[in-house]
């Protein structure tokens, strides 16, 4: 049990020192679904958490069944307890042009910028000038304080750019620090640094049980270490619980389950009898796929040691049917926080 | 016994006929992150290799257990044998190196001094090896010099390349455009004017508001960075027209009949929604299409079994034999996750009933050696699928 008087943990999450929280994870495994689950359950009890997006695929959009997201704080939905979502899908053309004039009040040179061919250098030409700007838009976020120096935002998640990019799209502000010794640039580009990098940072990453994501995972976790980057915990998403019980998965891997209760047992269900082509392809079939089944939970098992190995804190979503939809966005979000991840 | 697909209705993508046809000279495997990508165009160079064809397979940021699993230590800018191949075709198998391929292509297209100063420049280093987004002009730059080599000396005639996981995989399409109207555009001669030392005459030459941009410019970016960049872009000025014809030449060989697009996804609503975008794009520009691999689909062993029929059967069996009833629960399981599968691939169908698919069943595991991966290829090029003499 923790102690209730920890003061890592004053509310039982294990999280709750960190505004910034960036959901990362191999292609594929659920990323997006976690970010928006994870930014339900910060807003459960009457919190405001910013979701924001930052691939332009609109993902949000899809997963909240709204029209495709402006560039503009948009609220998306609500939580348990009165919290609100809110989504941001950026756009680096927009967030340049912003940058401009809240640094230097020059959103007018705007236009002039674009006829001149600059914002597309800057933002397709030059492509990590373009993380320059998002992860910056991102930290704008987290510092922002209304007229009361309150933030508007208790929380801000970022459905953030696949694992394999992850470190290379957080630390682009450090490449930026080596181009420009001095002036405003390598100011933004240091500050933007020192918020990423600080206890109120975590980089969460999500896999599946499987060989390659849980190694991209391990790599991920390596690189972000190497760069100074708070890793966060380990979301392992999709998961199903064995179908069969322990004794019967060890039979199935080596194909000794008693074939002829089985058969049997097909028989009486009015499945085919076991002398019947009926009954014996069944039987057959049934066998097959608790083979595979069961070398599918051997390699899960062998998976889920190697995430434990890494001592971070791991997270667990079971496997949705039939797709993610708005209802079990809230399920999945309740998982998180039951698990203390929020 | 043979291995169920998705009961879907759409043409058979047959790869086997595209990697046997000696015209096809380059396949390009594309489509979003974790569907298996890197493996498909690995498998296939294996299977075209096995088949005779000399391929060299280009990969980008492949696993390191699919290195292994070619035999080969590590995977790096240098085109490796792969021992094992069957057969009297060869296979050799690359990582794309960023930094590397855009070195080359300063040092091919300027004089060593120039080369130098390119090189040592920071602006230069952060842009060709930090910067996300170089990767996919730089794939398209690396396909082209193994294509230019291929022509030369014979080596290799048939070139299939993986593309960065990312929607971006497909900005190398517009880089003749973006290289155009960055050229063309005034911004780099502003750039470069400190450089040519134009001085003062700059702002007749630019017009109004240039004033107010060379004030944001410094303000910006500060003295010394414009210094920097103005100097990178100075020096790469006479290589950026290179570089536009090279993407011109890229673009059109990518267009060439002898180019097949295969868009590799998973069945899963993501995936196939980039699917969708990456087959669109590629119709826009009309880049020859030879269809989608759907790659990892769920099987069942006994599709005649529905989820329905193996529930009720498994509630009848439970007190008497609960080891079937969870059989039959697991099996019902699979049936629905088939359906769920069959009736995305479907609605991507609906939007594209003309784009042909070939379909590799899930494995339990992954490609762990040569072996495993020829059984990928296998599944991909359909050699399991039952001829009709069989039916």
């Amino acid at each position: 049990m923790p102690d209730p008087d920890d003061a890592t943990t004053p509310d039982g999450n294990d999280w709750s020192e960190v505004m910034l929280h960036v959901v990362s994870g191999k292609g594929g495994t659920g990323k997006t679904t976690v970010a928006a689950a994870l930014a339900l359950a910060l807003a459960h009890g009457g919190k405001r958490v910013m979701l924001m997006e930052v691939e332009g695929r609109q993902g949000l959009a899809q997963l909240f069944d709204t029209p495709p997201l402006p560039y503009e704080e948009t609220k998306l939905t609500v939580a348990p307890g009165g919290g609100e979502v809110w989504g941001l899908a950026v756009d680096p053309e927009e967030a340049l042009l912003e940058y401009l004039e809240m640094f230097y009040n020059l959103r007018r040179a705007g236009s002039v910028l674009r006829r001149m061919g600059a914002i597309d250098f800057v933002t397709t030409v030059a492509p990590g000038l373009r993380d320059v700007l998002l992860t910056g838009k991102a930290v704008e976020l987290v510092r922002r304080k209304d007229k009361d120096s309150k933030s508007p935002y208790d929380a801000v998640v970022v459905d953030a750019p696949p694992t394999g990019r992850i470190t290379r799209f957080l630390n682009v502000n450090t490449e930026i620090a080596g181009l420009a010794k001095v002036g405003p640039v390598r100011n933004q580009a240091d500050s933007v640094m020192n918020v990423l990098r600080s206890p109120h940072t975590a980089v969460h990453l999500t896999t599946l049980l499987e060989e390659m994501p849980v190694q991209e995972t391990i790599d991920g976790v390596a690189e972000l270490h190497d760069a100074a980057l708070p890793v966060g915990g380990i979301v392992v998403t999709m998961t199903r619980p064995p179908q069969l019980s322990d004794e019967d998965l060890e039979l199935a891997l080596v194909d000794n389950l008693p074939r002829s209760t089985i058969a049997a047992a097909v028989a009486s269900a009015g499945l085919g009898s076991a002398r019947s082509k009926q009954g014996r392809g069944i039987t057959d079939a049934l066998l097959t796929e608790a083979h595979d089944h069961a070398t599918r939970v051997r390699l899960e098992t062998t998976e889920r040691d190697r995430i434990n190995q890494l001592g971070r804190p791991v997270y667990e979503l079971s496997f949705v049917p039939g797709g993610i939809d708005l209802a079990a966005l809230y399920d999945l979000a309740e998982s998180l926080r039951q698990q203390h991840m929020a | 016994m043979s291995q169920t697909p998705l009961e879907i209705n759409a043409p058979v993508l047959d790869l086997n006929s595209v990697i046997a046809d000696p015209d096809t000279r380059i396949i390009v495997c594309c489509g979003a992150g974790g569907v298996g990508k890197t493996t498909t165009a690995a498998a296939l160079a294996l299977v075209a290799a096995d088949q005779g064809r000399r391929v060299c397979v280009l990969t980008i940021d492949p696993a390191r257990r699919l290195a292994q699993a070619m035999g080969l230590t590590e995977l790096d800018n240098t085109p490796r044998a792969v021992q094992g191949v069957t057969g009297t075709g060869t296979l050799d198998a690359m990582m794309l190196d960023m930094k590397r391929t855009f070195d080359e292509v300063v040092e091919s297209h300027s004089d060593p001094e120039r080369a130098q100063q390119i090189l040592e420049n920071p602006f230069y280093q952060a842009l060709s090896s930090s910067f996300a987004g170089t990767q996919e002009y730089m794939a398209m730059e690396k396909l082209s010099q193994l294509r230019a080599q291929a022509d030369a000396d014979g080596r290799w005639d048939l070139i299939i390349v993986d593309t960065p996981p990312s929607r971006s995989a497909l900005d190398f399409l517009d880089a003749p455009e973006r290289l155009g109207s960055f050229l063309d555009g005034r911004f780099i001669r502003v750039l470069t004017a400190p450089a040519r030392g134009a001085g003062r005459g700059i702002g007749r030459l630019l017009g109004a508001g240039f004033g107010l941009f060379a004030n944001v410019l410094t303000k910006i970016l500060g003295a010394q960075l414009l210094t920097d960049l103005g100097s990178f872009v100075a020096a790469v000025d006479t290589m950026f027209g290179g570089f536009r014809e090279r993407a011109v030449a890229t673009y059109e060989l990518l267009k060439d009949p002898g180019t097949s697009f295969v868009v590799v996804a998973a069945p899963e609503r993501d995936a196939l929604r980039e699917a969708s975008f990456f087959v669109e794009r590629l119709d826009d520009d009309q880049m020859p299409l030879a269809g989608l691999v759907l790659n990892r689909v769920a099987q069942t062993r006994m599709r005649d079994l529905s989820a329905a029929e193996a529930t009720v059967a498994a509630d009848h069996v439970a007190q008497t034999s609960p080891a079937t009833a969870s059989l039959l629960r697991l099996h019902a399981q699979r049936q629905r996750s088939v359906g769920d599968q069959e009736r995305l691939a479907q609605r991507f169908i609906g939007a594209h009933p003309s784009v042909a698919i070939a379909q590799v069943i899930a494995l339990p595991e992954d490609v762990h050696d040569l072996n495993g991966l020829r059984q990928v290829g296998e599944l991909l090029v359909g050699a399991d699928r039952p001829t009709s003499e069989e039916n």
